[in-house]
């Protein structure tokens, strides 16, 4: 049983004492007072660097078939070369790019249907709130994994951008309903009612007034959707749902599963975009956790003085 | 006669990132058997949190940092938890704040009193049935109503549905905190007025919280005032509503509209308590005393007995003997 | 079923009061589009407010005291009846620039000061959309100017200061004086106060009962004062409007209904009234007794299981407001008919 601190000291909000603007600086502290944070954004910082620069790390051309075949491991060539004389740390640092893009397109375009979704029907209520429910509902029923075949092999080829949607179309529900259920919740708050008092018009309200107020679960529907991502387009790849040509780590995973990688010795070929894949779900997780820490004071771990007897 | 419950130099500190707040510094109380005593002050004065820490309740980043509070004899900090478990609920209860919404919604009032019943003693099913049938007659609830469910009573029913789960095992001392907030005007009173007679009748003791003076002006035998994690004022009841000597209970009192008599015009107690993170130098109270006087703001008034209160407060001079235990106070800091 | 002619207190003689409600009903209909449950919140509520006054209901939770400003504030929209602004029904008002201009006069303060402030952004923000969305004449430093200028009539100074802080850097009480700026920046002729004082501390309430005395002298505003504390109703009010169940149980000028309550109910609200010098005057016999959740609800009075002097016509006939004092009135079956009933005295023990 908690004890709450004295009122007038402070009185945040549950979880969104934070401003627009004026929370930037406050939220870049916190980021770095807290460790997983730090490690997080940390990784990920790194990974938006190679994603953006390839050519300084790794100056070989990725898909130039020009060296000896299955070489392991060497100062020419970290991580070996594949089966056709690929370099495969120039392909894994090629491919980060393809493969964040991925990430994050489907992070923000779900994120954005689900915030459309939930909260405008947590907001509106009534039969537009019982459609949405109904559609959102539907949407997560449907099993994901054979839906994401299905499409993908209708789609088989076009690469990115079909893996882009049928990931949005699939992803977009479970955001949607914890964002409606954190609606709901703020919807009682009597400044939403002070707002219709004062005249503003529905969309002001869940723009401006709402929308604010949610932004740790918008930032946390983001992160959860980004390591789905992660793992579910390298996991559509790998199973050759993607586009070949195309350079992503899980089309490196998918390649080195066919040409038998780890029975031939040649086992970094398949580890290292496998562990490239779960670095990057780590970075996002890792903020996923840092947010909610952040966000909500009593997750926090406390200092504790030793009691001694006297 | 050793008093039922002695408190002595209690402080209780939340430790934050920021640095440790005190939220009840140097708190000295004491409750004989059978008294009826208030503890009375607005949001931020500590007074919560004192009672979390008389009933061994306090969890982080709240943690007892000096004092010692002893019930019937025994030292209470010290108490290890099957210890304490032994003592909970027999010999003491608590009552919460909208300890209406403390009730499990899924089980039936019995099931409920049962459980608690279970936890604290051996009893047969009879013997609970018995039982739980007779707190709820005592707090005026037919036990018709031991089967029904929580959202089935009403919310005074519910609240004293609890005080009924208190009486359970008939202990010596009960500590509420705001039993009554969440019920309306003439619920509140009426319970008050019940819970007078209850504990006139089965004789124990009552530790009784609250933002409202006005609630327990005609119940509580004393009434001890807080302001910013100190006590201000302790005297019997009708003394301090008759001559008020703290300027906080004075303004207190006077905050009140009356509902007869000429209209005069209120001032309240403008400005708020000070920001316990960084007390102001002096007497707390200082920055919104009406009749402060220039040393106020350096010298720390100390809790001295005047004319049969205690007050802490500078126009009232020593050398009055100062309400302090002769026995060293436990240190339970490292 | 009509209300009789509810005599009209204060409002000045031959002129349309400011605000005026004909059998004002609201109800809702509880479960599923199949049941039957209807709860009646307000039922034929016919009241006035005047220029300059303020008017407080007194009322328990259940009482619809809560509902019937809401109704004010169109927030909701009646089942049955009419509410009337200076003399126009608000049904009539359909488009937005209708809407806008009743919204202007009739502002609302709310009753939690740590829910009715949006926490992100400042507290200048809800001035601030206030002066846009209903004085947009005013530009750039004029708008902030008012801004300031209304802080300072509701006590924040330093205004400018005030202005920046973000509600959880301000008190309960300076939030409730945020909430009247808002509606002050909009020179409203009423202002809705939804139980402004009762969650703050007693000793912060006087400062805001001051000012909303002071509102009306200064600034010529009137308020509806909802509150279920009889005794600050007395201090601040002109009027006092109590309300039980749904239904307006005794109205008349704050000096009236305090010193010669006719309702019993009103007598029992004034023996619960916090007071610490007065005597201890509700007994644990109430405990069983508290204000009903109307549903579906028979003729006759609704507060008979309460009431300590029913008769059976309380059960058999819904008491009607009617006259008891010049500007006074009670809807009671027995008064003031009973002589030896307690509380007729002047002293109204």
């Amino acid at each position: 049983m908690t004890v709450p601190l004295s009122r007038p000291i402070a009185a945040p909000s549950a979880g969104a004492a934070r401003g627009y603007r004026d929370a930037g600086a406050r939220l870049g502290r916190a980021i770095l007072r807290n460790r997983k944070a730090t490690i997080g954004l940390g990784l990920l910082v790194v990974i938006t660097f190679v994603a953006l620069f390839p050519g300084m790390i790794a100056p070989d051309d990725p898909q130039a078939a020009i060296y000896g075949q299955q070489l392991g491991p060497s100062a020419d060539h970290l991580l070996g070369t594949t089966q056709v004389g690929e370099d495969v740390f120039s392909q894994l640092i090629w491919g980060t790019r393809l493969t964040l893009i991925i990430t994050v397109a489907v992070g923000a375009l779900t994120t954005l249907i689900s915030v459309l979704v939930g909260v405008t029907a947590a907001y509106v209520g009534g039969v537009a709130d019982r459609s949405l429910s109904l559609l959102t509902d539907i949407f997560l029923i449907i099993p994901t994994l054979p839906l994401l075949i299905v499409l993908s092999s209708y789609l088989e080829g076009s690469g990115t951008m079909a893996i882009i949607a049928v990931l949005v179309v699939t992803g977009w529900a479970f955001g949607a309903r914890q964002l409606r259920a954190q609606g709901l919740t703020l919807r009682t708050r009597a400044y939403l009612e002070a707002a219709r008092v004062r005249g503003e018009t529905s969309a002001y309200i869940i723009l401006v007034e709402i929308l604010p107020n949610m932004i740790s679960l918008v930032v946390a529907s983001f992160l959860g959707s980004a390591v789905y991502t992660v793992a579910t387009a390298a996991g559509l790849q790998f199973l050759g749902l993607g586009n070949g040509s195309e350079m992503t780590w899980g089309t490196m995973l998918h390649f080195a599963q066919q040409n038998g990688a780890i029975e031939s010795g040649n086992a970094l070929w398949a580890l290292a975009p496998g562990a490239a894949v779960a670095l990057l779900g780590t970075s996002f997780a890792l903020l996923n956790y840092a947010f909610d820490e952040i966000g909500n004071p009593a997750l926090r771990r406390t200092r504790r003085r030793r009691a001694s007897a006297a | 006669m050793p008093a039922l419950l002695e408190v002595r130099g209690l402080s209780v500190d939340y430790l934050t990132d920021a640095g440790d707040v005190r939220a009840v510094d140097r708190v000295d109380l004491e409750v004989a058997a059978g008294e009826f005593l208030a503890i009375v002050g607005e949001s931020g004065c500590g007074k919560s949190t004192l009672l979390f820490a008389i009933a061994q309740l306090l969890s982080p980043p709240a943690e007892l940092a000096a004092g010692s509070v002893t019930f019937a004899g025994r030292d209470m900090v010290t108490l290890g938890e099957r210890e304490l478990r032994h003592v909970r609920w027999r010999d003491y209860s608590v009552v919460m704040q909208s300890a209406m919404n403390a009730l499990n919604p899924m089980k039936s009032i019995e099931a409920q009193f049962a459980d608690t019943m279970r936890a604290h003693a051996r009893l047969t099913a009879e013997a609970i049935h018995q039982r739980a049938a007779e707190v709820l007659r005592l707090v005026g609830i037919d036990p018709i109503h031991l089967a029904s469910y929580p959202h089935q009573l009403s919310g005074g029913m519910r609240q004293r549905a609890m005080i009924a789960m208190a009486l359970l095992f008939t202990p010596q001392l009960v500590i509420m905190d705001e039993p009554t907030s969440a019920l309306d005007v003439v619920a509140q009173r009426a319970l008050m007025s019940q819970i007078k007679e209850l504990q006139q009748r089965l004789g124990f003791a009552v530790v009784f919280v609250t933002h409202d003076m006005s609630l327990v002006s005609h119940y509580s035998d004393r009434l001890v005032v807080m302001y910013a994690g100190q006590i201000a004022e302790a005297a019997p009841t009708a003394r301090l509503f008759e001559r008020p000597l703290h300027p906080y209970s004075r303004g207190l009192l006077d905050a009140f509209p009356s509902i007869r008599g000429p209209r005069r015009l209120l001032t309240g107690i403008p400005g708020s308590p000070p920001d316990l993170a960084r007390p102001p130098s002096g007497c707390r109270f200082q920055p919104r005393c009406p009749v402060a006087l220039p040393e106020c703001s350096v010298r720390d008034p100390e809790l001295r007995a005047v004319d049969g209160a205690d007050v802490r407060c500078l126009l009232y001079p020593a050398p009055a003997v100062p309400v302090v235990p002769a026995v060293p106070v436990a240190e339970h800091r490292a | 079923m009509t209300a009789t002619a509810e005599p009209t207190a204060a409002a000045p003689s031959g002129s349309e009061p400011l605000l005026r409600t004909a059998d004002l009903t609201r109800h809702f209909r509880l479960g599923g589009i199949f049941s039957h449950q209807v709860l009646h919140a307000v039922d034929d509520i016919s009241m006035e407010i005047g220029e300059r006054e303020i008017v407080a209901v007194v009322g328990e939770s259940g009482s619809g005291k809560s509902t019937l400003v809401r109704l004010l504030a169109m927030l909701y929209r009646p089942t049955r009846g009419r509410i009337f602004f200076r003399g126009r029904p608000l049904e009539s008002l359909r488009s937005r620039r209708d809407v806008l201009w009743y919204r202007r006069q009739v502002p609302m303060v709310f009753q939690d000061p740590y829910s009715s402030i949006n926490p992100v952004f400042r507290v200048s923000h809800g001035v601030m959309r206030n002066l846009t969305l209903h004085r947009p004449e005013l530009r750039g430093a004029a708008r902030r100017a008012e801004a300031e200028r209304v802080f300072e009539v509701v006590g924040l100074t330093p205004a400018r200061e005030m202005l920046a802080k973000f509600p959880y850097e301000m008190s309960g009480g300076q939030r409730q004086r945020v909430g009247f700026a808002q509606a002050l920046a909009l020179q409203p002729r009423l202002i809705l106060a939804d139980e402004p004082v009762s969650m703050l501390d007693v000793s912060i309430r006087a400062g805001i009962l001051n000012l909303m005395a002071e509102l009306r002298e200064r600034e010529g505003v009137s308020i509806l004062y909802i509150t279920h504390d009889i005794a600050s109703a007395r201090y601040v009010a002109d009027r006092i409007l109590v309300m039980y169940g749904g239904h307006v149980v005794e109205t008349g000028s704050a000096d009236d209904v305090l010193a010669d309550p006719k309702h019993p109910y009103t007598h029992l609200l004034l023996a619960a009234a916090p007071d610490p010098r007065e005597p201890a005057a509700v007994d644990s016999s109430a405990v069983a007794g508290e204000p009903p959740k109307v549903v579906n609800p028979t003729e006759g009075c609704r507060f008979r299981a309460r009431c300590p002097i029913a008769v059976d016509e309380c059960g058999r006939v819904t008491p009607r407001l009617h006259a008891v004092g010049v500007g006074h009135a009670a809807a009671c079956h027995l008064a003031p008919a009973d002589p030896g009933w307690p509380g007729g005295s002047r002293d109204g023990r």
